[in-house]
């Protein structure tokens, strides 16, 4: 990395008072400027949720108005009531709880030990193994979803949540990004715990399981808001109603009600406070998850 | 744990001969095994097996119906002589060029701005993130109501610019795409914008502060500094957008379900109609080899410019 911007002229001795005073002038300024800016476009960035929280207030008629009233003449809460009555959503949102959850679970579990496996025993294969996981990583899913869905659908399990669950337990990516924080764990911690005799599958449940939890919050909670919020997987693989999760759920409902506007609104609310929920409690897993998977 | 003495041989190394050190390259073989196999199993069946089964079926003709059939290249023959495969090709690769620069810049500008020591910065980066985590179904619903052409926001506001006629968005030919687009590239700023930061916290702030004692102004230290000590994130950045972006799949099946006409359909809806909806495999394989060859090809030119440009 070249650095154009430090020439040899800094030998001459940084320039004195006066100009400091109005150096620190200017980054206030530049605060400021900064914090305008930041707030007009977190704002803009914001605008389509305050839309929708205000629209699943109001009535239909209202959604459109002209001009846009961003606070309900007369806020109707029984917009959030009225819609368990319209849509079994009370059903969906019991099978997308369920799927999130066993997906989630099963992720971790045997990502997480797999990736012990990568990381930390010495097996002949082992690299060659671990390229393939990370070759498929690189592979767009759609390439592969039709034999993946005629291996399904030979094996009985289309429309089904064993096919989903079966399809999203085992990723590649868990295995990478745990793999990628084990690497992390210095050696010499299992190599003592294998001298005071411990085995591999207690180095992993005793020593490594519990030095890992931020990476395990991070792929759960990855984990977990892919599944609540995936669309394409459920809408191949479900067919029936009954098992349809809130994502199929919402998106009928638009497809059947669409002047419903105010209703619609409620809905992706709806569909989306768990997951703000969850976004808040686990914000800083969050931000590490994605930026371990994003170094190499 | 710690208090383990270091002083203790080795294990393996001495004292155990030949005999010991391949019966413990064994054991270690069966433990690694053992390990990796229950995610394996899954791992091999729904993910290895498919993506190499993904080749063979392009030679195939097979539907859901008849016997599997060796066919050559007649797959492909019949997808370069198809147009609605050149529209989808066309239209994704129109989605990328928008989707990809639009995201990048987005993505850095707001990592730049919040990488600044400011009070409340916490509450910024929650905002910009929190439309990555919302569902594509709810983005995609919302934002068909925000762009719809009579009464919505967005065209609310552009009248109210002076723009006497607005675009129609989802229900026009011409602007469902940049429609699209413009939604697409509000959800994925957030995550960008968490690997740019990452990337900046990695400068050495000492470089900045060298950079300022000899008087160099902000964009001078941004464009010598900051975006030199960016590249293997904006590498990183440049691939999985790219990727990502000849994915697109579900935000266009719910905003606008590839139209109108065929206005905003892509490679990733016409491997699904064909493959799951027709049941067509052999011909849907041959489009998810020409998808997976385009991201192959992207993946290896952009590593080739990265190194090139890191000697």
């Amino acid at each position: 990395m070249t650095l154009t911007a430090a020439p040899p002229t800094r030998t001459t001795p940084p320039p004195a008072d006066p100009p400091v005073r109005g150096r620190r002038q200017l980054f206030s300024v530049r605060r400021v400027f900064a914090y305008v800016l930041l707030t007009v476009l977190s704002v803009a960035v914001l605008v389509p949720f305050a839309w929708m929280v205000s629209s699943s207030l109001k009535l239909d008629a209202e959604v459109f108005s002209v001009p846009i009233r961003w606070i309900p003449a007369e806020f109707h809460w029984d917009n959030f009531t009225r819609i368990w009555e319209r849509i079994p959503l009370l059903t969906y949102l019991r099978n997308s709880v369920f799927l999130s959850l066993t997906i989630t679970a099963l992720q971790v579990l045997t990502g997480s030990f797999a990736a012990y496996g990568f990381a930390k025993v010495r097996f002949p294969g082992r690299d060659a193994l671990f390229l393939a996981y990370i070759a498929t990583i690189a592979v767009p899913w759609q390439a592969y979803m039709v034999p993946q869905y005629i291996i399904m659908q030979k094996a009985g399990l289309v429309n089904t949540h064993l096919s989903l669950i079966l399809l999203q337990a085992f990723s590649a990516f868990g295995v990478f990004l745990m793999r990628q924080y084990y690497l992390t764990i210095p050696d010499e911690l299992s190599e003592a715990a294998r001298l005071d005799g411990l085995s591999e599958y207690g180095i992993w449940a005793r020593i490594v399981l519990p030095l890992s939890k931020p990476a395990l919050a991070s792929l759960a909670l990855l984990t977990f808001v892919n599944t609540w919020n995936d669309y394409m997987g459920p809408f191949i693989y479900l067919t029936d109603n009954k098992l349809w999760t809130i994502q199929l759920g919402l998106r009928s409902f638009v497809g059947l009600y669409d002047a419903e506007y105010a209703m619609i609104m409620t809905g992706s609310v709806l569909s989306v406070l768990p997951i703000l929920v969850i976004f808040l409690l686990g914000q800083k897993y969050f931000v590490q998850g994605i930026a371990t998977s994003g170094m190499k | 744990m710690a208090s383990t003495p270091t002083t203790l041989p080795a294990p393996g190394v001495s004292g155990g001969g030949r005999y010991r050190a391949t019966r413990r390259r064994r054991s270690s073989t069966w433990v690694g095994w053992s390990f990796i196999l229950p995610n394996f199993l899954g791992f091999a069946t729904l993910t290895l097996v498919p993506v190499i089964a993904s080749l063979a079926l392009s030679f195939l003709d097979w539907d859901s119906y008849s016997t599997p059939r060796w066919v050559g290249l007649a797959n492909f023959e019949r997808m370069i002589h198809n147009d609605t495969f050149w529209t989808a090709l066309r239209n994704t690769a129109y989605y990328a060029v928008g989707h990809v620069p639009l995201t990048l810049a987005a993505a850095l500008g707001f990592a730049v701005l919040l990488n600044q020591k400011l009070r409340g910065v916490q509450f910024f980066r929650t905002a910009l993130f929190f439309p990555y985590i919302t569902s594509l179904v709810a983005v995609a619903v919302v934002w068909n109501m925000l762009l719809s052409p009579d009464l919505g926001p967005v065209n609310q506001f552009l009248r109210g610019l002076g723009i006497d006629h607005p675009p129609g968005w989802t229900t026009s030919t011409t602007w469902a795409m940049p429609a699209v687009i413009v939604a697409s590239v509000w959800r994925d700023l957030g995550y960008y914008m968490i690997l740019y930061l990452a990337g900046l916290q990695t400068i050495p702030a000492e470089l900045y502060e060298a950079a300022q004692v000899d008087g160099a102004s902000g964009w001078q230290r941004f464009w010598h500094i900051t975006v030199p000590s960016l590249r293997p994130t904006t590498f990183f950045v440049l691939i999985m957008l790219t990727i990502s972006s000849f994915k697109v799949f579900d935000l266009i099946q719910v905003m606008t379900e590839g139209g109108p006409g065929r206005s905003t359909l892509v490679l990733s809806q016409v491997i699904f109609r064909e493959g799951i909806t027709q049941g067509r495999f052999g011909y849907s394989s041959a489009v998810s080899m020409v998808l997976f060859v385009i991201v192959l090809t992207i993946t290896v030119v952009q590593f080739r410019w990265q190194r090139r440009s890191e000697r």
